[in-house]
């Protein structure tokens, strides 16, 4: 798998999720360079567990930085199907490569049609460039 | 030059400085401020190993001139001020006539060139205008006492680390950089009027310099440039934060409220009740410090180093190991010096014992954790 940034879609709360037309309704979910440069000093990361129903909008884990704790959203609904648990052992491994090695979870969709409703990357490079 | 361009925050005097250098700024205590540079676990550590730079100008120096000075100021301060030399920083609260803190400052006499003498009270930046509106009626006893807030024409920086003494001595004149812990004086940087002070916010050793405005980008590009050599980082606020916490200093609005007293929130030495009368002088008579050290509300400050990764912050409930409600946090993070969460809390005087073993709740999970020592960070 090679993830890169120009094929996601995003949310303004920072998550990404990659869903190609042949990976059968299952969608890879992350968070973006620009959310782990700004949380800064990554500490602690909570991820969700394989079998969990989550609701777009719904939080699926956490990511704790020195200063303070995040929240992380679910993209879209649907089962989680597979955790990326090894990386809570490695965050390094986030701020080097938030889009491949640092993949959170994946994710059965139960309505793919909710993935039109996010933004492309032009739309996402402009809101972290207006955001400062 | 430091009008505010947008929204309601004041600019220091450093503000373009930070935001050409990196600063990622946001509103405090009234002011747009860096709250980091490079990163708060770099910045903290360059502060431990080397020297730090920060920018505080955003605190409230306000200075009282005139013979009765003094007297006004011991009427305001927990702290006796009746008998300061020049030259002498006092630590002290401000207090209610309940005896709640109303803001903890610094008051330090100082002697101009000319040989005048005059007092600098440092408060916090959030408590400023409360304080400077508390201020009038008493101001209004003493007319001879010359008030000025010197907040906006003057800027304020702090150096502080292992490495502060040797980078000042290239900067200030020895008089200054062999001053004694707590002491200041008036002197100057490259000829530019500089206060002076042997304090901090830190837990290390270094100093605190007071300079005009108009000065104070100047002086600022001559500490790094004296501090280059060292590794010298300039420090934001996130990391001023993770360093008073180690070094177990209270944080108004934390440790420290109206609903505290100075007994509970441990800082008795600040209070000097003997011979003097003060604004609550008489409440906190009546507010002996226990046995235990608790306060008369009889919770007590602690210190807790709690297991795992995630930092119990500040409103996380403490609890009994048997699931008793026993406390509050008021501040935590995660430690980089120890690479382990840290907090402070409020917690019931039956459990503040160094070694009890009680749980934090983070946000639903409860943590282990265990009264410690303050400070948690004491430079060898």
């Amino acid at each position: 798998m090679s993830i890169q940034p120009e094929q996601l879609k995003y949310c303004d709360s920072h998550e990404w999720v990659y869903a190609p037309a042949d990976a059968n309704g299952v969608a890879t979910v992350g968070i973006s360079a620009f959310a782990v440069a700004e949380l800064n000093d990554l500490v602690f990361m909570a991820l969700p567990s394989v079998g969990q129903k989550l609701a777009a909008g719904q939080e699926f884990g956490e990511v704790e930085s020195v200063k303070a704790v995040s929240p992380m959203y679910s993209p879209v609904s649907g089962e989680v199907t597979e955790v990326n648990s090894g990386l809570v052992d490695r965050l390094d491994q986030l701020n080097a490569d938030p889009y491949d090695q640092g993949w959170m979870m994946k994710i059965k969709m139960s309505d793919p049609s909710e993935i039109a409703k996010l933004m492309d990357y032009q739309a996402y490079q402009k809101m972290i460039s207006q955001h400062g | 030059m430091n009008t505010p361009q947008s929204g309601t925050n004041l600019f220091t005097p450093l503000h373009a400085w930070h935001l050409q250098n990196g600063g990622k700024m946001a509103p405090f205590g009234g002011y747009e401020m860096p709250i980091q540079y490079s990163g708060i676990v770099a910045e903290h550590t360059a502060t431990r190993t080397a020297m730090g730079v920060f920018d505080i100008s955003h605190m409230g120096r306000l200075r009282f001139d005139g013979p009765r000075a003094d007297q006004l100021l011991d009427h305001l301060l927990t702290r006796r001020v009746l008998d300061m030399q020049p030259g002498q920083v006092r630590y002290s609260l401000v207090c209610n006539e309940e005896g709640g803190i109303l803001d903890d400052v610094l008051v330090s006499c100082l002697e101009s060139p000319s040989g005048k003498i005059y007092f600098l009270l440092v408060v916090n930046a959030s408590n400023k205008e409360k304080i400077v509106h508390w201020l009038q009626p008493h101001l209004a006893d003493f007319p001879d006492v010359e008030f000025h807030d010197v907040t906006e024409s003057t800027a304020m920086i702090a150096v502080q680390g292992p490495r502060a003494v040797q980078v000042c001595e290239r900067l200030l004149p020895p008089a200054a950089t062999k001053l004694g812990y707590y002491r200041a004086k008036v002197t100057e940087q490259m000829s530019k009027p500089c206060i002076v002070s042997r304090t901090g916010y830190t837990g290390e050793d270094g100093f605190e310099l007071i300079v005009r405005s108009e000065d104070a980008v100047r002086v600022w590009e001559n500490i790094f440039l004296a501090g280059r050599e060292h590794g010298v980082l300039p420090v934001g606020l996130g990391a001023r934060d993770t360093l008073r916490l180690e070094a177990g200093m209270p944080l108004y609005g934390h440790e420290l409220s109206e609903q505290i007293d100075p007994y509970t929130a441990g800082l008795s030495f600040a209070v000097n009740l003997k011979d003097r009368s003060f604004v609550g002088s008489r409440a906190l008579a009546g507010k002996s410090s226990g046995a235990s050290g608790a306060g008369p509300s009889g919770v007590k400050r602690v210190g807790l180093k709690v297991e795992g990764r995630r930092a119990a912050r500040e409103q996380s409930a403490c609890y009994s190991t048997d699931g008793q409600a026993i406390g509050t946090v008021t501040s935590g993070t995660f430690s980089p010096t120890f690479n382990q969460p840290i907090s402070m809390a409020y917690v019931n005087a039956d459990a503040a014992n160094v070694g009890h073993r009680i749980e934090v709740d983070i946000r639903g999970t409860r943590a282990p954790a265990t009264v410690v020592e303050l400070p948690f960070y004491k430079r060898s």
